[in-house]
């Protein structure tokens, strides 16, 4: 597949309040463990083994997924660009400043650091499907409760639209799962 | 400081519309290989694009990297602003 | 047709210390009813679907926060 960037965001993100303390919720779907670098690794990650019927799907959604990933890192970036050392405290993310200044990291709301124990890949394609579509449906609430936690309308939106991203995608995991049930003489359809 | 007029935000939510469909079908694609309707909708689409990226690119500068876009002279690739900017 | 949320009372009893929650609602998203996509289904304009995150009109599910006080709350 070999990846070629495209220098443009999926989504045009807008962020309209200056409130850093929602970049502390929103790192959750950065470095967490529902989030979108958790996501696109492992479908890029289980993609070798799966049967090739659905090996362009995994292709696909993995790398949308860094898209949403970058689509987050600049939602964080630009409510945490501007901050003083003390808005950034208020917010309480001085741990994370402490450590990285206004750069970002792979780390969750609570500071916990990413790991690879976050995904898995069974090798068997039907577990590996379920694990996909559980990890949409983690991803889509974890959406649902940081847009509760959060007053931005616009950023909202962008939250919004990511949702029903994961929306989508757990809905062609669900194919993926049918087309692997068939029958040899079954066409699927409805 | 170089700010972008508010024809490249029109213009860039234009292209973005286009890939995000593309995007769509190519997910729906990979699932139903013999939707005939649907391979057409995406060419078509995929050719707008191509329309479309080329003017952006004119009046705005290279959207891909190695080689799948023009540079101009000087090397103009790295110019900002990037995504996470605009 | 299906709905996209639902709700439950949890059991509330005579000893819990906070003011109960009655009523809680969750969300059951299109993709737990379509089954696989039949083709051909409606679609919105280009420009529409970006923002709103789908190409077609069936799976949008827009969630809002319920506390968020100008909103009805979850988006039905």
């Amino acid at each position: 597949m070999m990846w070629i960037y495209e220098k443009k965001l999926q989504y045009p993100v807008r962020v309209s309040t200056c409130n850093p303390r929602l970049a502390k919720y929103l790192i959750e779907q950065y470095g967490g463990a529902d989030g979108e670098l958790a996501a696109a690794l492992r479908y890029l990650n289980q993609r070798y083994t799966l049967p090739s019927k659905v090996i362009g799907l995994l292709n696909d959604i993995g790398t949308e997924e860094l898209a949403h990933l970058e689509m987050i890192a600049t939602m964080v970036y630009k409510l945490t660009k501007d901050a003083t050392p003390e808005q950034l405290k208020e917010a309480g993310l001085e741990p994370h400043y402490v450590d990285h200044e206004r750069a970002l990291f792979y780390h969750n709301a609570a500071g916990v650091p990413f790991t690879a124990t976050y995904i898995q890949a069974k090798g068997d394609p039907i577990t590996d499907l379920y694990e996909d579509i559980a990890a949409e449906e983690k991803a889509r609430a974890t959406y649902q409760w940081i847009i509760n936690m959060s007053d931005d309308p616009d950023l909202n939106d962008g939250l919004r639209f990511l949702r029903e991203r994961e929306i989508i995608h757990s809905q062609r995991f669900r194919e993926a799962v049918e087309i692997l049930k068939e029958e040899r003489n079954q066409k699927k359809f409805f | 400081m170089k700010q972008m007029p508010k024809e490249y935000y029109e213009r860039l939510e234009e292209l973005q519309a286009v890939d995000f469909a593309l995007v769509e079908l190519t997910l729906y694609l990979d699932t139903h290989p013999t939707d005939y309707q649907a391979i057409q909708q995406f060419n078509q689409l995929a050719q707008k694009r191509r329309q479309l990226k080329k003017q952006f690119e004119a009046a705005y500068g290279p959207l891909e990297q190695f080689g799948h876009s023009y540079s101009n002279y000087p090397w103009n690739w790295d110019d900002t602003p990037w995504p996470w900017q605009v | 047709m299906f709905t996209t949320r639902k709700q439950y009372e949890p059991y509330i009893s005579p000893f819990d210390p906070c003011p109960p929650i009655r009523v809680k609602t969750y969300v059951t998203a299109p993709n737990l009813y379509i089954g696989f996509q039949p083709p051909n289904l409606p679609q919105f304009p280009l420009r529409e679907a970006l923002m709103k995150g789908t190409l077609w009109k069936v799976f949008y599910d827009p969630y809002y926060s319920p506390y968020e006080t100008k909103t009805k709350g979850d988006g039905s």
